[in-house]
């Protein structure tokens, strides 16, 4: 006889399942990307996976963990698949491993695994390598170039001479660097109009991805694996200051448009700080959450001194996230006239 | 058309309601013996007015009310009282408890049963009366209903909930009786409104069961009544007494108070059936209806009595082979029963037989990952991920902070909880801990405020003592003192040297101070003790005795 507690109901949940949806929710972004910007993106999710799965399964044997159980229930693939989408694609093969190491070892297993991980593993790896490979991590695909699975197979295993050629900088930088070196003004709209770097809205070949991201965030939240606050509140608050600065300034200051689309903005606001282990978790923390990301970003991106904010910024608010829950409890049944 | 508020959180399990609804509602046959547990509500337990041997009617009264919130107990059946006392009942943990056993004499012969006309009666009669019959909420909770049928002083009574919501998965007894015996539910209903005197009567049933909404809104027609029958939409826990009171009137009821603090009550549709039956047909409650269903292969509805053994009860449905439990209530808020045999009690209204194929064993539980879930499905609006991680780490001040209390353990949150937590079990471990502490911080209060009052009292007799002491001593030795002095100056006609009258001084206060020593160790030594007459003495032995007694029994109530 099952002495097991009640309900004996239970709707047909899982950690698996949540994080397989997050997965798929993924495939229309890779697509686009290993259509767009070269296959070179699988080999770095292959790459990712693995070493995220061989470091889990290490570090669940070193803390004695049951193997089966926590293997499947995808949260190392999830982390993986997202430190791939945030390296540059060509960047040597060593360094996603590095950085899903770090991740998983330090970010997650060290800090109690599954569950306990006050920040975002891949967060933590994108700024470790930023920080300690800052040259590897800003020598994204000059897209002028086309190169098949093959060569840039040989590019990131190191058998082909890694030329200056092959990589430029993102949509985002190039654009903070023509504005810091050109005094005395071309202005935005002008830089903007070269369509080979800066795309129809916000980079060439990127802001279908971001697209693509935001399709799959969209279909995350109507599945209720995400709630509309954080996303709402990352866009909106970086829609709101870019906005503004725009409208203030529109020759030194890129457009909402370019800002939503370009750099991590949406795979930010829909796959990054919607993490719920290491986000805020009453509705209006989550709000404050994500409109904080979205403003770090922005301020991190147009006047840091990194290519993107996103990494920073969701790091920053994982760290305030306690003081937001603590303050943004919600009224409970009953007591919500503050009796 | 009355407006309905929402209720935020809430489940919708599959409710598999449908295979206990193709009969009509049946009587259960004789069964082999009844044993009715004592306690069958909550409040005092009701002592028993039975003995071994006797023979009782059916509807006679076994068990007395114990208190103002407690209710009788009555023979299901005539027959032979077989054996009283401790009994397994259904309990998850195997619980005993004082039963009455009767074996049937085949008869089932009633009492003589004396219809009244509540009209005519005081209020109070007719609570006295509903009391006597054994009258408790058959919705669960078995509280006493005469006990809810007072309005609260200061605030006007404006709303009477019936629920007739049944939420929980698979159970129907509330259903088909609403569908079979809807006018006498409306007439209890009656009695009810009568003794609160709410404004508005309001009949809440969930929308997935048209058929008892057409008979509860037909009978209300037939009777002449005024009350709104409501279908409410079906949504796990809708039954629960304080959503429907949300849905209904929109009025959420806190833990911290009760719903007449609100102007408004709320009693389920079988509760109101057998206070009808009490006063109309002078039955007292023996009896309920019971759905089987579950891995049976003829579920139905039986009208049942109380005490019935299970196991009997359970063979009229025709369990299958791989049956290996029973569960008493819903999939959602009931429990496995510690044996077949267990007797069926007033809170009994469903049993399902359980397997493993129709309620697979649970997968292994994961870390919580909080990604709150279970705050979105709870219908109090609590954050149950924060109480469980407050629950585990025993930080039981930081559950209350996080209002465990407020907690209907609904199961909400276990049942969406991709960790596959049993969150419900937490809170309830962190409910029985603080109570067990509150316990025990009061006994140790107690034991503290005694142990300083001792101090006190001993504290006050020293120092008593020694001012009396210190009284004393001082006339002794002002007495010596003066005596001294007229030593001294006695020989004064002889002249003496100067150094003699200061060696006599010295001597003399020498001598005073010896004195006062000896006084005072005499002092100390002479209690009250030396040569005493014999009252004195007995007198003094029987204080003792009163003493050691006083002592003996602080001593037994401390443990």
């Amino acid at each position: 006889m099952d002495f097991s507690t009640p309900p004996y109901l239970l709707k047909n949940a899982s950690v698996t399942r949540v994080m397989a949806q997050v997965l798929l929710a993924l495939v229309p972004a890779i697509a686009v990307y290993a259509w767009l910007i070269g296959p070179a993106i699988l080999i770095q999710i292959a790459l990712a996976t693995m070493t995220a799965l061989v470091a889990e399964t290490l570090m669940l044997k070193v803390r004695n963990r049951p193997l089966a159980l926590f293997l499947t229930d995808g949260s190392a693939v999830v982390t993986g698949w997202l430190i791939a989408l945030v390296f540059p694609p060509l960047a040597p093969w060593w360094l996603v491993v590095v950085g899903t190491l770090f991740a998983i070892v330090v970010a997650k297993h060290l800090y109690g695994g599954l569950g306990q991980n006050p920040f975002n593993p891949a967060m933590i790896a994108f700024a470790v390598c930023i920080v300690s490979f800052p040259a590897f991590m800003s020598q994204w695909p000059n897209q002028a170039l086309h190169l098949g699975l093959l060569d840039q197979f040989q590019v990131i295993f190191g058998l082909m001479p890694r030329l200056d050629a092959l990589t430029a900088a993102t949509p985002l930088d190039a654009l903070k660097t023509a504005l810091k070196l050109d005094e005395a003004g071309i202005g935005v709209p002008a830089l903007l109009a070269n369509r080979n770097v800066y795309g129809s809205f916000a980079g060439h070949g990127w802001e279908w991805i971001a697209l693509s991201y935001l399709v799959g965030g969209l279909w995350m939240w109507q599945r209720k694996i995400i709630t509309w606050q954080v996303p709402t509140g990352f866009l909106g608050a970086l829609f709101l200051i870019s906005g503004a600065l725009w409208l203030y300034h529109p020759d030194r200051f890129a457009s909402p448009l370019f800002h939503l689309f370009a750099g991590g903005s949406m795979l930010g606001a829909f796959f990054i700080a919607t993490d719920p282990v290491s986000g805020a978790t009453t509705p209006r923390g989550k709000l404050i959450f994500g409109a904080g990301a979205g403003l770090l970003t922005y301020l991190i991106r147009v006047f840091g001194g990194y290519p993107d904010g996103v990494a920073f910024a969701v790091l920053l608010l994982n760290i305030c996230v306690p003081l937001i829950d603590l303050y943004t409890q919600p009224p409970i049944f009953g007591m919500k006239d503050g009796k | 058309m009355l407006q309905l508020f929402k209720f935020k959180g809430g489940v919708k399990p599959a409710t598999n309601k449908a295979q206990s609804l193709v009969e009509p509602v049946a009587v259960a046959p004789l069964p082999s013996h009844v044993a009715i547990p004592l306690h069958q509500s909550i409040g005092g337990t009701p002592r028993p007015i039975v003995a071994v041997g006797d023979k009782v009617l059916k509807g006679q009264k076994i068990g007395e009310a114990d208190g103002w919130i407690s209710a009788a107990v009555h023979a299901s059946t005539s027959g032979t009282v077989i054996h009283v006392g401790p009994q397994v009942v259904p309990h998850p943990s195997g619980l005993t408890a004082d039963c009455v056993v009767i074996e049937p004499d085949g008869r089932d012969e009633w009492i003589a049963r004396n219809p009244v006309d509540y009209r005519s009666l005081a209020p109070e009669a007719v609570r006295e009366l509903l009391r006597e019959a054994g009258v408790v909420g058959l919705g669960g909770a078995v509280f006493p209903t005469h006990g809810k049928l007072t309005a609260a002083k200061s605030v006007p009574m404006e709303e009477m909930v019936i629920n007739g919501a049944e939420c929980e998965p698979y159970i129907t007894c509330d259903d088909m009786l609403m569908r079979e015996r809807a006018v006498d539910v409306v007439r209890g209903a009656g009695v009810f409104r009568d003794l609160l005197q709410p404004k508005r009567v309001l009949i809440g049933i969930e929308d997935n069961k048209p058929e008892a909404v057409a008979a509860m809104q037909a009978a209300v027609r037939a009777t002449g009544e005024n009350f709104e029958v409501i279908a409410v939409p079906t949504r796990y826990p809708a039954g629960g007494a304080k959503q429907l009171i949300r849905v209904l009137t929109g009025k959420e009821v806190p833990a911290s108070k009760r719903s007449t603090d609100l102007g408004v009550q709320c009693f389920n549709v079988a509760t109101a059936y057998t206070a009808w039956r009490a006063i109309a047909h002078g039955e007292p409650v023996v009896s309920r209806l019971v759905t089987l269903t579950g891995n049976v292969d003829k579920p139905r509805n039986y009208e049942v009595l109380i005490g019935t053994p299970m196991d009997e009860l359970l063979a009229l449905a025709a369990p299958r082979s791989d049956t290996d439990g029973i569960l008493m209530g819903g999939p959602m808020m009931g429990f496995l029963v510690p044996n077949f045999k267990v007797p069926v009690v007033k809170a009994t209204n469903c049993l399902i037989a359980h397997s493993d194929a129709l309620f697979p064993p649970k997968a292994p539980e994961m870390p919580c990952i909080r990604c709150g879930e279970c705050a979105r499905a709870c219908p109090h609006e609590l954050q149950p991920f924060e109480m469980y991680w407050f629950s585990r780490a025993k930080n039981f001040g930081k559950t209350q902070e996080y209002n465990v209390f407020d907690c209907i353990e609904c199961g909400c949150c276990s049942f969406v909880c991709p960790s596959r937590i049993p969150l419900v079990q937490y809170f309830r471990f962190a409910k029985s801990e603080i109570w067990a502490r509150e316990k025990e911080k009061n006994a140790a209060e107690t034991a503290k405020t005694r142990f300083e009052f001792k101090q006190f009292r001993d504290e006050r007799e020293k120092r008593e003592k020694a001012e009396k002491l210190a009284k004393a001593a001082a006339a002794q030795a002002a007495k010596k003192a003066a005596e001294a002095q007229a030593a001294t100056s006695a020989p004064e006609p002889v002249a003496p040297s100067p150094l003699d009258a200061d060696q006599a001084v010295k001597k003399a206060s020498i001598q005073a101070a010896m004195e006062r020593a000896k006084a005072q160790r005499e002092a100390a030594a002479a209690r009250n003790t030396e040569s005493l007459t014999a009252d004195q003495q007995h007198e003094i032995e029987a204080i003792e005795a009163r003493r050691i007694a006083a002592f003996g029994t602080d001593e037994t109530t401390e443990k």
